[in-house]
């Protein structure tokens, strides 16, 4: 067992669904990611997803385009994320940390190098946008199941029922709901409709089920905290960290104060109906 | 014999078969998108195997490419340029005349056709120079679909005469702000709208790259430039051509010239790519001649990446070759040795540029006189009785303003 399957089954008992915080990794600039990473926890994060920066970040929305292109001008590389995990991992063994990115730069390390070196730094799962299961059959999976990382692939509302047998098969961990046709950070979402799809994969798969891109605020969090086993908020907190500039004091604040929110809200509602 | 053996080596892949049906080339190529995109790009691809089949759509497709696009194209005799360079006789394959003055119109013809079938209402482009954005553009408007074309921030500035074409077609010219500002930040920026209107949009990509099926589908659709030349050549010079050039930024004009004549051993393929200040310098846009292979923009490919594998930001006088990329059948032909890729620099293309024009009253585009620099230096070292075909992609009036800005003139 995983940590993340450790969480995941822990939360079950309690009738709890967990909450996942993104952030990217070196965003404001690099000393402050650790910080983040244990305020996030202090106020509710079940899960730590970090995002790796990348130049051409293809799925994402503008707020973490210029999160990445923020990072990046600190020169944040695949080793140095790694390194801040090391970092985190020094005062907190137990929150299971994920990392979200895109291939190139996982392949420019080596698949089986950065599986083995993820593992060692105490990363335990790795989502890779760009890497769905028809491309990550061969090195990609097997690397990461070997050292005990979970790979964690994306189901999007356009998923059909044979993808998302197919893509469960793959991943262990969890599996990571698109909850709208676009990028992170977009628009508002149906509920109704993402209620539809988790039902449908649920048929399919036992697998627990995180819910993000385009939940913004605690109350959208809570709806989707009634049907989803995880939920994953990113470009509303990337949004403070942007506004916050450098006033970082201001900064570990509202990203708490934001997540505390959520936390009570998913609670609340959960405790409801669970 | 034994290097040619050598070289098929990595290979012992038919190149004439490719892709696979899952989109790779040898190792290349492929489908690295994020999960929203596989159904539509699925949806894609039964469409366009399937239409690629249609007597219908194939004889509208042919019906457009002659009535609408202008072809066959000419493959012209450059007699004079030949001479002076006193070595192959030099044909030019004359893409510059076609509608809109590129080649790109080939492709946007046929995917708007497609389109249209799919009973898609909304088409999206991303352009570098704005050939292909004004080729969407005009295709757009002639199947009364709404468009909009991304152009990094960047282009917009240096490429203003297209982007005012652009509009007056009646496209929506989105300026991105996001990354370097040029043609890879408008891909990514074009793949972000698809993904969020998959349902009524059509993502008409320019170049081989991208996706599976969009190299393969770009290419068929390119292809009618070499299975023409190939007829021309035999019907005026009763051979096949020694070797074929085309300059290769993502490659489309490059893989159309080339493809037809896959199995044609004797016939040599040379891509050129843009050197920019010189390929020491690293401020180039070389990926074949020195980048590495690496994943972007939903497929693998050469690319311009530094240690990191962030992808960097690359320099050519001609905006259609300023890509950090290159189509994945590229690579294949590379690596094979099938095709060998060379580069020019930025002054060797402006001088190709002035030659052509004085010697034979043509003015080619700042992409296919890197072609033409090449063929400079490759028509010397062969004898007069070979020939060599080029790519004359596309015509030179979108960059007179770049030629006369480094002559120090203001038009």
């Amino acid at each position: 067992m995983s940590r993340i399957s450790d969480i995941f089954s822990a939360l079950q008992t309690q009738g709890k669904t967990a909450l996942i915080p993104f952030i990217t990794a070196g965003d404001p600039d690099p000393q402050m990611t650790v910080t983040l990473m244990h305020a996030m926890v202090k106020a509710g994060a079940d899960i730590i997803e970090l995002g790796v920066p990348f130049s051409d970040p293809m799925a994402e929305g503008p707020v973490i385009q210029r999160a990445c292109e923020r990072a990046l001008r600190h020169h944040v590389s695949l080793r140095g994320v790694l390194d801040m995990v090391i970092r985190f991992r020094l005062q907190d063994t137990i929150t299971p940390v994920v990392l979200m990115g895109y291939l190139n730069p996982v392949e420019v390390m080596g698949v089986t190098t950065f599986a083995s070196l993820a593992s060692q730094a105490g990363v335990d799962g790795v989502i890779t946008v760009d890497c769905p299961p028809e491309e990550a059959g061969g090195e990609y999976t097997s690397a990461l199941q070997n050292e005990g990382l979970d790979p964690i692939f994306l189901i999007a509302p356009t998923s059909t029922p044979e993808r998302i047998t197919m893509i469960s098969a793959m991943a262990s961990g969890f599996v990571y709901y698109v909850s709208l046709k676009g990028v992170t950070g977009a628009a508002s979402l149906d509920v109704q409709s993402v209620e539809n799809k988790l039902a449908q994969i649920r048929s399919l798969t036992s697998m627990p089920i995180g819910v993000g891109f385009g939940i913004k605020d605690a109350a959208t969090a809570a709806c989707i905290a009634r049907v989803a086993d995880a939920v994953v908020v990113g470009s509303a907190l990337i949004s403070i960290i942007e506004k916050a500039g450098d006033d970082h004091g201001r900064l570990v604040e509202q990203v708490s104060d934001l997540l505390s929110g959520m936390r009570a809200a998913i609670d609340g509602e959960t405790a409801d109906i669970k | 014999m034994n290097e040619q053996t050598q070289q098929k080596k990595p290979g012992e892949i038919n190149l004439s078969s490719q892709p696979d049906d899952k989109g790779h080339f040898g190792v290349y190529g492929g489908r690295f998108v994020a999960e929203t995109l596989m159904a539509p790009l699925e949806e894609l691809c039964l469409a366009y195997e399937r239409y690629l089949k249609d007597p219908d759509f194939i004889s509208e497709l042919d019906d457009d490419l002659r009535q609408f696009v202008g072809r066959p194209s000419p493959l012209y005799h450059a007699d004079r340029w030949s001479q002076q360079l006193g070595g192959a006789q030099i044909y030019l394959k004359r893409e510059d005349l076609n509608h809109t003055g590129a080649h790109k119109i080939n492709n946007t013809v046929g995917q708007a056709l497609l389109a249209k079938r799919m009973g898609k209402q909304r088409v999206i482009a991303e352009t570098g120079a704005g050939q292909h954005g004004v080729a969407a553009a005009t295709v757009a408007a002639r199947f009364n679909m709404e468009c909009v074309v991304y152009m990094g921030a960047e282009d917009i500035q240096r490429q203003a005469i297209n982007v005012y074409r652009m509009r007056l077609l009646g496209a929506q010219v989105v300026p991105v702000e996001s990354g370097s500002r040029t043609l890879k930040d408008a891909l990514n920026e074009a793949m972000r709208d698809w993904v969020t209107n998959v349902d009524n949009t059509f993502y008409i990509i320019g170049t081989v790259a991208g996706p599976h099926p969009y190299p393969a589908m770009v290419r068929d659709f390119q292809a009618i430039i070499g299975r023409e030349a190939r007829a021309q050549c035999l019907d005026q010079t009763g051979r096949l051509p020694d070797a074929l050039v085309a300059c290769v930024g993502g490659g489309s004009n490059a893989i159309g010239l080339f493809h037809p004549f896959i199995e044609d051993d004797g016939v040599a393929f040379y891509g050129v790519e843009a050197a920019g200040d010189g390929l020491e310098t690293g401020r180039h846009a070389a990926p074949l001649c020195v980048g590495r292979p690496g994943v972007l923009h939903g497929n693998r490919t050469y690319l311009m990446e530094d240690d990191e594998g962030q992808i960097i930001e690359t320099h050519s006088v001609s905006a259609g070759l300023d890509y950090p990329g290159v189509g994945p059948e590229h690579a294949l032909l590379k690596d094979s040795g099938r095709a060998k890729y060379v580069a020019i620099t930025d002054t060797e293309a402006l001088d190709a540029f002035h030659e052509l024009t004085r010697t034979e009253g043509i003015m080619p585009a700042l992409e296919s006189s890197h072609a033409l620099a090449y063929v400079s230096k490759l028509a010397r070292t062969m004898d007069k009785d070979q020939t060599i075909v080029i790519n004359l992609s596309g015509r030179g009036d979108k960059d007179i303003h770049t030629v006369a800005a480094h002559e120090g003139i203001t038009v």
